[in-house]
């Protein structure tokens, strides 16, 4: 890469081009090891005993706090003060929040301190993170209204962009979110369905009317979410200055470059031994010496730059693994099985009204509960090579599916009780 | 180069797994090119082409003292043992006959390295070892404290495998578990002790459509019941005891299982009162010891093997459940839960664990085929050829070091 002065030649006239920084922020509550022996017995799923179980969500969200959102907000607290033009936004799943709100008010502060500078935007999405879309359109909805209200209640804003779970995607759900009104949709990049086109430019989904498609740069994301501390990365040690130049090279007519990724990649993922914090420290500043470039939000690129191409999605596509589809979560057996048995209780939960049992049924739909089970690379023992509280993936579905036997149980008396008492007062009638 | 193998069974004259492991290893070495001259204690006719097999006493394979290799608990030495019989009986008897036999054959062969197979084999490789001055390895499938489940087992025997590890240039562990032992009953150095894990030899499958040897079960399985299978000798070692714990609890949440276990043993009697005791004795089968066909058809016919032992170093039988297209479920302290990744595991005391992942297996068939599929996938991939590289790769480091140190003295 060395064209610069030819690019510096081209300065003067540089037309805008910005950075759309967005970060996920989530965590699941994970079941603890539960047996059938337990079902009938015990409901509480999600509440392991053992501080070092694995899957304590309490130690694990509190080790996050402090490893992951409390230094990385401070990073982005000092960038929003340093420099006027940074943006970014982050999607924060209701199940997160309430963590913190338990575990780490401190870490919760810390975002509504961010989304208080008024240059942080909170993206649109399901409060449980969950799969809904694909199995309840009644629940999904609910779902999102739930994230929005928790959302304004926290934050005080009102979301105006959308994202599916794992960024999942098709037709069908821009056209819900263009009805619902969302003016933009967050998915990923993904060659199939860009063809020659590349994912720096706004984009119209097909069959809407108003909405628009910020699509992911996973190759430039990726250098950051995965390859950052790899050093059989040819490209390793990145700094900010040789990722500007790669942003910088990029033929000027391409407006955004959206990078999209976990924001846990923040101290979690890339921890921050590895220089991770002072990367993104330095990056804003290196960025912004150019003429033109910028820091925008997706609401904010959606405004700034017209809509170049309409993009069809007719199958589902998501951002994970290289298949880039929902197999993670759904590619086996277990997993569908495991999904099936869970919204087939849809109708029944609500029916008992019970907000406790109903609420312990929404958090069994968090995507993360099916990605445990995922067996896509487990066949040849490379056991490391997926984020699971358990010793296999099995283990993860036989916990879960016990949990929801105990579900189903209580279920089933909630409504025996219910009728009961109808023909109790049925029977003072005569 | 040339290896003098020592060993006490090979098939069909096995009594486990043993003999079915020191066949297999040794198949892949010949066809690696490795000479093997391999020493039992019977005659019989093998059908053995790959190596040469020495026969240490002139008797029949069904002349072997009972259970051979795993018969170490009423093992003694106090019985005027000699070689003055021309058939021995007892199985110290039979150990002198096959030491006194070495002589012979290491004049005859010429070893480079000697073998050694476990407790039962260990004089004779210290004598071979004495005899020729080349490198004893000594190779173990398991040790006294394995036989012996929870208790301490026999101190004769505990000695000789002492000897035979102080002796050895280098041990080999059929397992990370049995390399702990090993080193922490026996005090061997760790650095001289090499994990190298069992296979199985996966053309040696091949699945017969003929008609299940079990027809009662086949007849059930049509009524929507789940078969539980398990392989192995009724003895403390192998966890029987708690698997019956486990059957009870499975069947009172699910009535419709049925257990068989494959096997004889010094427990089957208490396993068969404990049962009745239990009330589940019409839901546990005992088949005896088979072999064959009858052995080949306990693992068609079961949904789920287990495999419950209290210490097992490895046990081969997990491996070839797992080529039967069984959910296999492993207690943690077994050798093959260190190479088998799609199974089951739990730790053989847990029998809540245990009934619960057979009752869960037994409602989720999703459960069950993604088990059985992707277990089969890994069987596929599993040969001896790891373990015969890292034999010869512990073969050639012994006689480099041997000649090196002769080098050195001359």
């Amino acid at each position: 890469m060395s064209h610069t002065t030819h690019h510096h030649a081209a300065a003067a006239k540089q037309t805008p081009r910005a950075v759309v920084l967005y970060l996920h922020v989530h965590q699941p509550y994970r079941v603890r090891p539960y047996t059938i022996f337990e079902a009938g017995h015990d409901h509480n799923y999600f509440n392991q005993a053992d501080p070092a179980g694995g899957a304590n969500n309490e130690t694990i969200l509190k080790k996050v706090a402090k490893k992951s959102y409390m230094p990385m907000n401070a990073v982005l607290l000092e960038l929003l003060h340093k420099h006027p033009e940074f943006h970014v936004a982050l999607s924060i799943t209701g199940t997160v929040i309430e963590q913190m709100e338990q575990w780490a008010p401190e870490a919760l502060d810390s975002f509504r301190e961010l989304v208080a500078t008024g240059r942080v935007e909170i993206v649109a999405e399901t409060y449980y993170h969950s799969l809904a879309f694909f199995y309840s359109r009644f629940e999904f909805a609910k779902q999102v209204r739930m994230h929005e209200d928790k959302i304004k209640q926290v934050f005080g804003v009102k979301p105006q962009v959308f994202r599916n779970t794992e960024f999942s995607y098709n037709n069908d759900l821009a056209y819900w979110a263009d009805s619902m009104g969302y003016k933009g949709i967050l998915t990923e990049g993904w060659d199939p369905i860009l063809g020659w086109r590349s994912p720096n430019f706004v984009y119209r989904p097909s069959h809407t009317n108003n909405i628009r498609l910020l699509m992911k740069n996973y190759r430039m994301s990726d250098d950051i979410a995965f390859r950052f501390s790899n050093h059989n990365w040819r490209e390793w040690p990145l700094t900010a200055d040789k990722y500007v130049q790669w942003i910088n090279d990029l033929p000027a007519e391409q407006t955004n470059v959206n990078l999209f990724m976990d924001y846990e990649t923040f101290g979690e993922h890339q921890w921050a031994e590895t220089g991770i914090f002072d990367f993104l420290k330095a990056f804003p500043a290196a960025f912004l010496q150019r003429t033109g470039n910028t820091f925008m939000t997706p609401s904010q690129a959606i405004d700034a730059f017209a809509p170049v191409d309409t993009v069809d999605v007719p199958y589902t596509i998501t951002w994970a693994d290289t298949e880039r589809d929902l197999t993670a979560w759904l590619g086996n057996p277990m997993q569908q099985q495991a999904m099936h048995l869970l919204y087939e209780l849809e109708t029944d939960v609500l029916a008992t009204d019970d907000l406790g049992l109903i609420e312990d049924w929404r958090r069994m739909q968090i995507s993360d509960h099916p990605y445990y089970m995922c067996t896509k690379w487990f066949r040849d023992g490379d056991v490391h090579a997926y984020f699971s509280p358990y010793d296999s993936p099995y283990d993860a579905f036989m916990y879960y599916i016990n949990s929801l036997r105990d579900l189903k149980l209580r279920i089933a008396e909630h409504s025996k009780k219910h009728t009961t008492s109808v023909s109790d007062q049925q029977g003072g009638t005569h | 180069m040339n290896i003098l193998m020592l060993g006490w069974e090979l098939p069909p004259h096995n009594s486990g797994g043993l003999g079915v492991a020191c066949y297999q290893m040794a198949k892949q070495l010949a066809i690696d090119g490795v000479t093997i001259d391999f020493v039992v204690p019977y005659r019989a006719d093998h059908g053995i082409d790959f190596m040469t097999i020495h026969h240490a006493i002139d008797m029949a394979p069904e002349a072997l003292a009972t259970h051979g290799a795993y018969d170490s608990a009423c093992y003694s030495c106090d019985d005027q043992a000699s070689c003055d019989h021309d058939v021995p009986t007892s199985l110290r008897e039979q150990q002198q006959h096959y030491i006194k036999r070495i002589e012979q054959i290491v004049a005859a062969t010429q070893p480079d390295v000697i073998h050694a197979h476990d407790w039962l084999t260990f004089e004779a490789g210290i004598r071979a070892k004495e005899l020729t001055g080349k490198p004893l390895v000594a190779h173990v499938h398991a040790t006294e404290f394995d036989r012996s489940g929870e208790h301490h087992g026999n101190p004769l025997v505990h000695e000789i495998e002492y000897n035979g590890l102080l002796m050895a240039d280098r041990i080999i562990a059929v397992s990370q578990i049995t390399k702990d032992i090993i080193v922490k009953e026996y005090n061997i150095p760790a650095d001289k002790i090499e994990v190298v894990h069992n296979s199985v030899d996966v053309a040696d499958y091949q699945s017969l459509e003929d008609e299940n040897t079990y027809r009662y079960l086949t007849a059930m399985k049509q009524r929507g019941y789940t078969v539980v299978v398990s392989v192995g000798r009724l003895t403390v070692q192998k966890g029987y005891r708690y698997l019956l714990e486990a059957a009870k609890r499975a069947i009172d949440k699910e009535p419709k299982l049925l257990f068989m276990l494959a096997g004889s043993g010094e427990l089957r009697d208490e396993l068969l009162l404990r049962s009745a005791e239990l009330g589940i004795a019409e839901n546990v089968l005992f088949t005896g010891f088979v072999r064959g066909k009858a052995w080949r058809d306990v693992y068609t016919i079961g949904d789920i093997f287990i495999m419950p032992s209290v210490s097992e170093p490895f046990g081969l039988v997990a491996l070839e459940a797992a080529g039967h297209h069984n959910a296999v479920l492993l207690s943690k302290q077994s050798g093959a839960a260190e190479v088998l990744h799609n199974v089951l595991k739990f730790d053989f005391w847990d029998t809540e664990t245990q009934a619960s992942q057979i009752v869960d297996i037994a409602h989720y068939n999703s459960l069950k085929t993604t088990l059985t599929d992707m277990i089969t996938y890994e069987f596929n991939r599993l040969s001896w050829q790891k373990a015969a590289d890292q034999f010869q790769k512990i073969y050639s480091q012994l006689s480099t070091t041997e000649v090196l140190m002769a080098k050195a003295l001359a």
